[in-house]
């Protein structure tokens, strides 16, 4: 029942979202004027305005073309600043009737017009339109975005306070995960090292945070158990964060002095060198389990295979569509695509994780119920068009702009 | 001395010492990682530079056209502010730019990711099932069966059990299917990359040894 109170409060926001986002649709163009058949037609009705809804520098031309006339091989759109100075910003095909010139600085005004060429020639010139360039705030297109994420965020910090006063927020099992414990108990039992991977994205990338989630409590398990763990990074800054969270992960295992800064190195920025290197670690150090969680590209299935050649235990895990394929096949446990994100809560147990993850499942829930409606109402309104209009609208609630 | 023929063969003395992990690890290729991993890293140094570090900061902060935009100060303090992790004392700094590029990059990627991962895809979905052949309406059914299925088995609100269960199953036997698909159209694609491996050492290097002894054309 609560899934459902959420779902209706979604819609009726973001009913006011999309109708909101709807107000941005450019004018229609007007009518054309005529002119003597024994000169080159020219740009009428020439209106300059600032872009709407941007970040500046940007001004919005739109014009008509004479019909009658002689027509020209090419338009000029000129320009002149406070100056004086004219300039031609681009040359354009006959019957373009817009341009958008990004090459303005904010609060100056400038005065447009556009020329028609004719064998080389300027033979004819439209009127002035004067526009100044400013930058908005808002764009509106994407209010709906807004509302929708807002209202995510609010689920997602109610299940954190509920999660922090006590509540039992349930997630269900996730294979995979339960084995990190055992893969890193039999590193221990065999004495060789955990190797975490992860991944050759950078920190802007939201797998490449997931997967350093899960090295903190990877790093704690490792420092309980006393066993040596590697992590070969390909970007400096991963490393760096890397360093941090497994260093966080030692000291909450009460074992700072086991923390080894120079087992968590940069490698090379290079996707195949990167691939290289950490094939060359898996070959010489032996170890007993394998970490790849993260963003992986083509070298996946060098990296699964050679971690399968030395016989170690392999989870992996990441959110690219073309990579699970080689994980599922070389790997003991895959974690497919959104598992990565919710093994980092699954492991940790944290409210403030938990809670996110139960605010993905609300929206989740969300769009679930509004495919199922959508597709009833577009099959069915085939036959009975008051349907198709509903699921005209449902298409609308989905669309940014 | 002939360049090319330089080139040649270190393309295919570093590609022979790579193909020798086939093998067994070796020398060889230890060699060729190493080479691979040092120069890639010192040619990324170079690249972040030359694309990044000059374009991106410091020819903003000192335009062509001249003058000093103080604003491009701000980055240049966070990116020292990592080198701070080299000193003890003040390593806590690196926090501080650290937690920028955490916060910026989930909060950039978020609207993206959203946009395109999932409000699109809703999007692409809501259609009438019921038309054209009936293949077309197989496949589409296949379509929204298998998104409505795959979401319900990445919801990790409810276990596995009963009928939510066995909707879930659906959703991981298409997703499965998908993979299994998308697995021999990515080795179909690798194939090629070995095929013009050997094509490069047949056709490019092999010629070049009856040359270089002075045997033959």
């Amino acid at each position: 029942m609560k899934n459902f109170s959420v779902f209706t409060v979604f819609l009726l926001l973001f009913t006011v979202g999309s109708s909101l986002a709807e107000s941005t649709d450019l004018p229609e163009s007007v009518v054309t004027e005529a002119a003597e058949e024994s000169r080159v037609s020219k740009v009428v009705d020439l209106e300059a305005s600032d872009t709407p809804e941007d970040a500046g520098g940007s001004v919005s031309l739109t014009w008509l073309m004479e019909i009658d006339g002689i027509v020209p091989d090419s338009l000029g759109v000129m320009r002149s600043d406070p100056s004086g100075e004219e300039v031609l910003i681009t040359t354009l095909p006959w019957g373009t009737l817009m341009y958008n010139d990004q090459s303005v600085a904010n609060g100056t005004e400038y005065s447009y017009w556009i020329v028609s060429y004719l064998g080389g020639n300027i033979e004819a010139a439209s009127d002035r339109a004067e526009a100044v360039s400013s930058a908005q705030w808002i764009y509106r297109g994407r209010i709906g975005m807004l509302i929708l994420l807002s209202l995510m965020a609010a689920i997602i910090i109610y299940y954190i306070e509920s999660g922090k006063k006590g509540k039992k927020l349930y997630i269900r099992e996730i294979a995979g995960l339960a084995a990190v414990e055992d893969a890193v108990g039999r590193a221990t039992e065999m004495g060789k090292p955990v190797l975490y991977v992860p991944g050759i994205a950078d920190m802007d990338d939201i797998q490449t945070i997931a997967s350093i989630v899960i090295l903190g409590r990877v790093a704690r398990k490792t420092a309980e158990y006393g066993t040596s763990l590697l992590v070969p990074t390909s970007r400096s800054i991963v490393m760096s964060v890397a360093q941090e969270v497994v260093k966080e992960g030692y000291i909450q295992a009460g074992r700072p002095d086991a923390y080894n800064k120079e087992n968590i190195q940069y490698l090379t920025d290079d996707q195949f060198g990167y691939a290289a290197g950490v094939d060359g670690i898996m070959i010489r150090e032996k170890p007993a389990a394998i970490f790849l969680l993260g963003t992986f590209y083509a070298e996946s299935l060098i990296l699964a295979e050679t971690g399968r050649s030395v016989g170690a235990i392999q989870i992996a895990g990441t959110a690219m569509p073309s990579q699970i394929p080689f994980f599922v096949a070389a790997c003991d446990y895959t974690l497919i695509g959104e598992e990565l994100f919710a093994a980092s809560a699954y492991l940790s147990r944290e409210p403030k994780l938990l809670g996110s993850l139960k605010g993905q499942d609300a929206a989740k829930l969300f769009f679930m119920i509004l495919i199922v409606v959508g597709v009833i109402a577009a099959t069915v309104g085939d036959y009975w068009s008051p349907l198709k209009s509903v699921a005209e609208f449902l298409r609308r609630l989905v669309t940014v702009n | 001395m002939n360049w090319e023929i330089l080139g040649i063969w270190l393309g295919a003395l570093v590609t022979l010492c790579l193909y020798s992990f086939l093998y067994r690890d070796n020398p060889f290729y230890k060699f060729a990682e190493h080479l691979f991993v040092g120069m890639s890293a010192g040619y990324w140094v170079i690249y972040t530079i030359e694309n990044v570090l000059i374009p991106n900061w410091w020819l903003k902060m000192f335009p062509a056209e001249g003058g000093f935009n103080w604003v491009w100060l701000i980055p240049g303090i966070f990116a020292l502010f990592m080198l701070a992790r080299i000193v003890p004392k003040i390593a806590g700094l690196s926090r501080l730019s650290l937690g920028m590029i955490v916060g910026v990059g989930a909060g950039l990627s978020m609207v993206s990711f959203f946009q395109t991962n999932a409000m699109a895809q809703v999007k692409g979905t809501i259609f009438s099932v019921a038309t054209g052949s009936a293949w077309d309406v197989f496949s589409s059914l296949v379509l929204v069966v298998g998104v409505v299925s795959g979401l319900v088995y990445f919801f990790f609100s409810k276990a596995h059990t009963g009928l939510f269960g066995k909707t879930a199953n659906v959703g991981i036997t298409i997703l499965m299917v998908a993979f299994g698909a998308s697995f021999g159209y990515t080795i179909m694609a690798r194939i090629s990359l070995l095929i013009g491996r050997c094509q490069f050492l047949l056709e490019d290097w092999l010629p070049t040894i009856p040359r270089l002894l002075g045997i033959g054309g």
